[in-house]
């Protein structure tokens, strides 16, 4: 039931990898909290993607929400808000 | 539609006429370079570092150039946006719209880019005299993406 975590920018410096693979205890879950379990790791995680930063989150390349469902095989992206152009 | 993401520089001429090819139907053309100042928020910027999220990115803006094509009465668009390293005077990104008046071709040229700059994972890290920061997103360019937010269609 893992699934792939991808981080890029200042997220990927803040967390020190750029992914990882993330074993989930449920079948099922949502964006909100896989974050929510992430940040309970405490360290690292918990720095980079705590209450107040600014994340936007991807589920297989795809914008996601807080209710966006994850499941084993995804691959979900944290970044920080997008800067290109 | 065409959506590149490359390190190499681009030739705005070869690009546009490459994509009109011979296309009769084409009145107008409209586009937009973004390129790299030497100056953000009163610092020098000695370069900059883009990163972005191989397979997403290109998806993203391609998914934007659907809505577009959705939206105006446009025949094609084309964008083109450099990652790696770049310096102040480099090109960073090229957004051509053809169709077969300038109105709906400037609307579109317009929309692509408000949305590349709040929707399209890309992220850019510059190097001033205090050392590397990320640049961080403005609340401006949510505001010109906002715009648009009123579904319209053709």
């Amino acid at each position: 039931m893992s699934i792939r975590i991808l981080y890029f920018a200042r997220l990927r410096e803040d967390m020190g990898i750029a992914g990882e693979m993330f074993d989930l205890p449920t079948v099922t879950c949502d964006v909100k909290s896989l974050r929510a379990q992430l940040i309970a790791r405490g360290g690292a995680s918990s720095a980079a993607l705590g209450q107040g930063k600014a994340v936007r989150v991807s589920v297989n390349q795809d914008l996601a929400r807080d209710d966006t469902p994850v499941k084993a095989g995804d691959e979900v992206a944290f970044f920080p808000p997008v800067t290109g152009g | 539609m065409t959506v590149r993401v490359q390190q190499e520089d681009f030739d705005i001429g070869a690009e546009i006429a490459a994509f009109r090819s011979a296309d009769p139907g084409i009145g107008a053309i409209a586009s937009f370079i973004g390129l790299v100042r030497d100056v953000n928020k009163g610092d020098a910027v000695a370069g900059m570092t883009l990163e972005h999220y191989p397979g997403m990115t290109e998806k993203a803006l391609a998914r934007i150039i659907a809505e577009a094509k959705d939206r105006w009465h446009i025949i094609d668009a084309l964008v083109i946006h450099r990652v790696g390293e770049l310096k102040p005077l480099d090109q960073i990104v090229l957004v051509v719209v053809t169709g077969a008046h300038r109105g709906e071709a400037f609307a579109a040229c317009e929309f692509i880019m408000d949305y590349l700059k709040t929707q399209a994972p890309f992220w850019k890290k510059e190097q001033t005299p205090q050392g590397a920061r990320w640049v961080e997103a403005r609340a401006s360019d949510d505001q010109a993406a906002e715009r648009w937010s009123e579904s319209r269609t053709k």
